[in-house]
């Protein structure tokens, strides 16, 4: 091998080497990087569970909800509690988006809570229609008489 | 996506806004009805195009599981709105109740196991804050659960009505608030799962021993107040989902539920906290031993419809011995043919009639009474004075005068129909038996009350007849 391919293999080699560390360290980089973001998603929920200021949001969206309940209900007309409390309890089943949630992640580890939201949604769902059903069943009672 | 999921379940908090608000006149309750069918089917659907957004990333979704429960619970519930009958409706209410409180345990459970899928932390690391609302969450759903199946049994008649009272409870009562607190502290400290089940268990019993002691005349004012812990439950899951149509549609309810409770409290005049303290109002209908014999005046069916035929007025009220007799569709025939002899007919409706708030209301609608004959209370109690018939079907205590005269009387307070004011009083009843509260009804003895002994419907039946 003539010593002019030598320097030209070795320069070569070089050059990748330089290549190559260059990618290592820009992995180690992207890793690093990576790591703080999941970190950082991880630190904020166990900080204060994504709480603080959107919690605040939170409570306020309730409390303005009380005020707006409080009002549509003191008119409705006392004729109509009845069928006010079956809606209000069809209504309340809302609470299966919980159960969905809950329901769906496929895989391991989410067994038993998985198992738990399929009896939510069941139960919620009895509410559900039966609710509902029974209210209009009521309403229907209402209807002017001829 | 999950803006657009959030902006869809403002649109669905709208549509359960105006479902309460349509039913501020009946024309136009049956479309705030359909507003609260689109905004559930809204938030449902949007959920579940949402979710593998909702999920963390890289989760797996399935439906299957979702549609699987969904199939199973929506024929049993159809079935059982469109069977029931609706005199039983006061414990179809009660036995709802009880799924949502029971749901939002089982939601509180699986966010407890599999916190990530909320992205409220991991499981055994969960915020302190998340853990507060989901303790809130699960209590108040496991007391309205066994609290509802109690106000069920009892409105079922599957066990009796009277006040179940014993000694130490109202310490227990305390000494299991008191558990729930500390339970919560030590999960909140710990995560432990073994201080998550203990508060599930002690609210189950908490709820259980709340109801326990309540009479069956008190239901009106338990089932709202059920009505309203569901609200609150949902509520409390909402906050720790951070899910804010949870949380809208829970204070909602939870609103509606405590004015009812309020309303119901008002139309006995006590306050809530002796209805939940208990030990009152049974369903004992013995003859009270106080007064000795006195003279009323028995009167039969044949009289009654002479009386009623050549009246200008009659108003009845109905109370809750109405909905036992069934006896909504005869008592609406004799006001027909009242009618078509010229004669005023109009119900008056005391706010604790029957078993849960507007219940008389819906068992006239359902023998099609037109509703502009319904009255409340105040709309309706100065016509007394003016009307020649009062003919009270099955009610009791809301028409004692005691309420008014006796300072003694437990009722003392109590608005009552000022039944004695019209100027003959018609009293169907079984028995001359005291009412819930145990009290005698003077109205009995008045010379202008004539009593009609026996079942309200046979009784109501026989006037009918005798009308035609």
């Amino acid at each position: 091998m003539e010593p002019q391919n030598i320097i030209e293999a070795s320069r070569q080699l070089l050059a990748e080497a330089q290549a190559l560390a260059e990618r290592a360290a820009q992995l180690a980089q992207e890793a690093e990087a990576a790591r703080a973001v999941t970190e950082a998603a991880h630190a904020a929920p166990v900080a204060d569970g994504g709480h603080g200021l959107f919690f605040v949001l939170l409570l306020t969206v309730f409390v303005l909800a009380c005020f707006v309940g409080y009002y549509v209900v003191w008119r409705v007309t006392p004729a109509l509690h009845s069928p006010l409390m079956s809606v209000t309890n069809a209504v309340s089943s809302v609470i299966i988006v919980g159960a969905l949630i809950a329901a769906s992640p496929a895989g391991g580890g989410y067994g038993f809570s998985a198992v738990m939201g399929f009896f939510g949604v069941a139960l919620a769902s009895v509410n559900i229609f039966g609710g509902f059903i029974v209210t209009q069943r009521m309403l229907q009672m209402y209807k002017k008489k001829k | 996506m999950i803006i657009a999921a959030y902006l869809a379940y403002i649109v669905a908090a709208i549509c359960f806004i105006m479902a309460l608000r349509g039913l501020s006149s009946p024309e136009t309750a049956r479309a705030g009805n359909i507003y609260g069918i689109v905004g559930m089917v809204i938030a449902i659907v949007v959920t579940m195009i949402a979710m593998p957004q909702i999920l963390p990333e890289g989760t797996q979704t399935r439906y299957w599981l979702i549609i699987l429960g969904i199939l199973i619970g929506a024929p049993i519930g159809t079935y059982i709105a469109l069977r029931i009958q609706m005199t039983a409706l006061p414990q179809l209410v009660a036995a709802f109740h009880s799924l949502v409180g029971l749901a939002a345990v089982f939601v509180a459970i699986a966010a407890f196991y599999n916190p990530s899928a909320y992205g409220i932390g991991l499981a055994g690391d969960i915020a302190v804050a998340s853990l507060i609302e989901m303790s809130i969450g699960v209590a108040i759903g496991a007391i309205t659960f066994t609290g509802s199946i109690v106000a069920f049994a009892k409105l079922q008649g599957l066990v009796s009505g009277n006040p179940l009272v014993f000694p130490m409870q109202h310490p227990l009562n305390a000494a299991l608030g008191i558990g729930i607190v500390v339970l919560v502290i030590w999960m909140c400290a710990t995560n432990s799962d073994v201080a998550f089940w203990l508060i599930v268990i002690f609210a189950l019993a908490l709820g259980f021993l709340l109801i326990v002691p309540i009479g069956g005349a008190d239901m009106p004012v338990v089932i709202s107040m059920l009505n309203s812990y569901s609200g609150w439950a949902a509520a409390g899951i909402g906050f720790t989902l951070q899910n804010q149509l949870l949380i809208i549609t829970g204070a909602l309810v939870g609103a509606s539920g405590a004015i009812l409770s309020y309303i119901m409290c008002k139309g006995m005049n006590r306050s809530i906290f002796n209805v939940i303290l208990g030990g009152f109002g049974g369903e004992s209908v013995g003859p009270s031993a106080a007064g000795g014999p006195r003279n009323v005046k028995r009167g039969s069916a044949d009289d009654a419809a002479f009386i009623m035929k050549n009246a200008q007025s009659v108003i009845v009220v109905p109370g809750y011995g109405m909905a036992v007799a069934q006896a909504q569709h005869a008592l609406r025939e004799m006001g027909d043919l009242l009618k078509a002899e010229g004669v005023t007919v109009k119900y008056a409706i005391h706010p604790v009639a029957g078993r849960m708030p507007g219940h008389m209301n819906v068992l006239l609608a359902e023998a099609n009474v037109p509703y502009e004959d319904v009255a409340e209370l105040e709309d309706i109690n100065r016509d007394f004075a003016t009307c020649d018939v009062a003919y009270v079907i099955g009610a009791n205590d809301v028409t004692n005068p005691a309420a008014k005269t006796d300072p003694t009387s437990s009722i003392y307070g109590m608005p009552i129909l000022d039944v004695e004011k019209a100027k003959t009083v018609l009293f169907v009843k079984r028995s001359l038996g005291s009412g819930y509260a145990g009290v005698d009804n003077e109205l009995f003895f008045r010379d202008n009350t004539m009593m009609l002994f026996g079942d309200a419907k046979k009784m109501t039946e026989e006037i009918v007849k005798n009308l035609d």
